[in-house]
Formats: C-alpha cells, sequence, structure tokens
C-alpha cells in the first residue's frame, strides 16, 4: 500500500471515531527497507496498513503505538537492523532506522 | 498529526498541490507548508526554507537542524505524469522508459490509427483533440507534456494548452528550423517571449541520439533535468537537502 493510501485510510478510521496512531520514518542510517517519510498508520485494536521496515520492525512499531494511542504522546523509536536480523527478514545487510510515532488527534 | 492537518492535507494532494508538512520534533508543533508558494515559508528561518526547497524538489523527506531545534519535513508531491503528444514511432521507448523512471505516462492523438492498443500495450490513450484533452488532464507542476507529430494541427494546440498550463517540462519534437516557425506561429497567437522560452526545442539534450530509444533517452535526461535542476535553485540533489 502506498503511503497516499495509508493516509487516507488513517483519515477514514478517525472518521469512523477509532482512535489512530500514525508512524513515520524520520531517519535511516546505512541500508534500510523503506525511505524516510514512509508512514504506517495503526487503530486501537492493533490492525494497521502501511510499511516502515517491509516487515522486521512493524510488530515493535504497532505495539508503542497502542501506547501512544493510550498516553496521547508521541514517541521516537529507534531500531538497529543487526546483520544477522537483517539476513533473517531477507535484507542484504543492517542498517539503523528512527520511527516516530504520534496520535492523531 | 492533528486531524485537521490530515484533512488539508488530504485537500492539497486532492489538488495536486505540492505540499510539506514540517514538525518540530521537541515540541511536535506541526505546520503545512507550500515549497512553489513562498508567501507560505515567509516566516521560517532562511536555513529551514532551503532545506523544504531542496527536499521537494529531490523528493526526499528528512531531518534539518536550525538553531538547536531538530525538524522533520515530509515531502508530499502530487506523482509525475508525462503527456506525449503524437503516437509515432519515439512515443513508442519514450513511453516505456518514463514509466520506468516513475511517470503515469498519457498519449495523445486523434489519428486513431496511431494511437492503438497494439502499438501501445498499457499505456493510457487517448483519441481526442490535444486542446481537449489537455484542458481534461490539466497539466500541473509535476507534469512534462512533450509533442512529437511534427504537425501544427496537433502540437501547436497541445503546446498553447501547455503554456497556459504551470507543467514543469514542456518540449516539441522538430528541427531547428521547424521550431522557429512554431516560435512564429505562438507568437502570433499571443504568447510572449517568456512563454514562448519554455519549450524545449528542439527537444531533448543534445547527446548526438539518432534512434528513436536514444531520442527518448535524451527527452528523458532533458525532462530530469528540469525536475531536479530548475532554474534558479542550485543542482537540487539529495546532498543539497542532507
Amino acid at each position: 500500500m502506498d503511503d497516499e493510501r495509508v493516509l487516507e485510510q488513517a483519515a477514514a478510521w478517525r472518521e469512523a471515531g477509532k482512535p489512530v496512531a500514525l508512524a513515520t520514518v524520520v531517519q535511516t542510517w546505512g541500508s534500510s527497507p523503506r525511505p524516510v517519510g514512509s508512514q504506517l498508520a495503526v487503530q486501537d485494536d492493533g490492525t494497521f496498513v502501511g510499511s516502515v521496515s517491509g516487515g522486521c520492525i512493524e510488530g515493535a512499531v504497532v505495539h508503542a503505538a497502542l501506547d501512544v494511542i493510550k498516553t496521547g504522546t508521541p514517541q521516537m523509536l529507534e531500531f538497529g537492523v543487526t546483520n544477522q536480523e537483517a539476513w533473517a527478514v531477507g535484507l542484504a545487510c543492517g542498517g539503523k532506522v528512527q520511527v516516530r510515532v504520534e496520535p492523531l488527534d | 498529526m492533528k486531524a485537521a492537518t490530515l484533512a488539508q492535507l488530504q485537500r492539497d494532494r486532492a489538488a495536486k498541490r505540492p505540499t510539506v508538512l514540517v514538525t518540530d520534533l521537541d515540541s511536535n508543533a506541526e505546520r503545512l507548508v507550500y515549497p512553489r508558494e513562498p508567501a507560505t515559508l515567509a516566516d521560517l528561518a532562511p536555513a529551514v526554507v532551503a532545506a523544504v526547497a531542496a527536499a521537494a524538489v529531490a523528493d526526499k523527506s528528512g531531518v534539518v537542524e536550525d538553531g538547536g531545534r531538530r525538524y522533520f519535513l515530509n515531502v508530499y508531491n502530487p506523482p509525475l505524469r508525462m503527456i506525449v503528444v503524437g503516437a509515432v514511432h519515439i512515443a513508442q521507448p519514450l513511453a516505456r522508459m518514463a514509466a520506468l523512471v516513475g511517470y503515469e505516462v498519457v498519449i495523445v492523438d486523434p489519428r486513431r490509427a496511431f494511437a492503438t492498443e497494439e502499438r501501445f500495450p498499457g499505456v493510457t490513450l487517448i483519441g481526442d483533440w490535444p486542446d481537449d484533452a489537455l484542458t481534461e488532464l490539466a497539466p500541473d507542476v509535476r507534469t512534462a507534456v512533450v509533442t512529437l507529430t511534427h504537425d501544427p494541427k496537433i502540437d501547436d494546440p497541445a503546446l498553447s494548452m501547455a503554456l497556459k498550463s504551470p507543467a514543469f517540462y514542456v518540449g516539441a519534437l522538430g528541427s531547428r528550423k521547424t521550431h522557429a516557425a512554431r516560435l512564429k506561429r505562438l507568437e502570433m497567437a499571443g504568447f510572449d517571449a517568456e512563454a514562448r522560452a519554455r519549450i524545449n526545442g528542439p527537444v531533448g539534450l543534445a547527446i548526438g541520439a539518432r534512434s528513436p530509444a536514444e531520442i527518448a533517452v535524451s527527452i528523458l535526461a532533458q525532462v530530469t533535468q528540469a525536475l531536479r535542476q530548475p532554474v534558479g535553485m542550485g543542482s537540487g540533489t539529495a546532498a543539497d537537502a542532507a
């Protein structure tokens, strides 16, 4: 799903009265599967659309997003992908990615 | 993000308005700015203004630091489009290459024998006259218009519409002589020197292209240059944005 659709879905959930959080790739170092600006939208039951990593950190981001929905406070997350983990999710080499998670309020 | 910000962003995208969302990473304050509308940038620090412009041109979101504060610039540019007028031989490689580079390609040719699915599989073909077609397509700041027919009946109305639009690139195939005659006609039609100078003609960078595919390369190179190195913007490379 491209980023345009992610925001559309976020807006639709919000419209339907669902609490929503948005996660955005803010900075990357080394090789990272998704470019800066990539987004993911999460609603309060944990369902999400979009991608910030192509799979390796989505679980942790969704977990943080649920927390952000509860607290209403944005969080900055940082993930290092070791070469071994990168290999496990099918990436050629490691990298580091910073993801900002914020409530849609 | 505030729901109101998201709603405005959705409206801007529907209007094909290049937009950058600036978020202060310390205070979480956010605002939408429009790199092509200087008034919306007026109260930002010069370093942030420059970063916004460079990020928009390079299509590259990122973090900029200024005065001890960190700002995240998220770039929302409308999709790239290329309107090719003339379903001629050169249009075949051009349509394929432009699609690879990331353009939504539309081919306009009122001559039904030219604009056929067999010759342009998978490409959007419009069989209307260019003035009608371009009115409908409404070229925006992320649209390139290239005319290829050599036929003034088809090329001229397309160029007239393109010059009245904010298209970032306008190019017309034809020799210097053909182009001089074309400029004369457009002058008679009321286009001033500044408008006429927007037309890249003969089309494409001078790289000695001979075959249709090579000419397509030279056109795409020039279109890319117009997109990434707009006049007065410096090189507009990713390095500038970083």
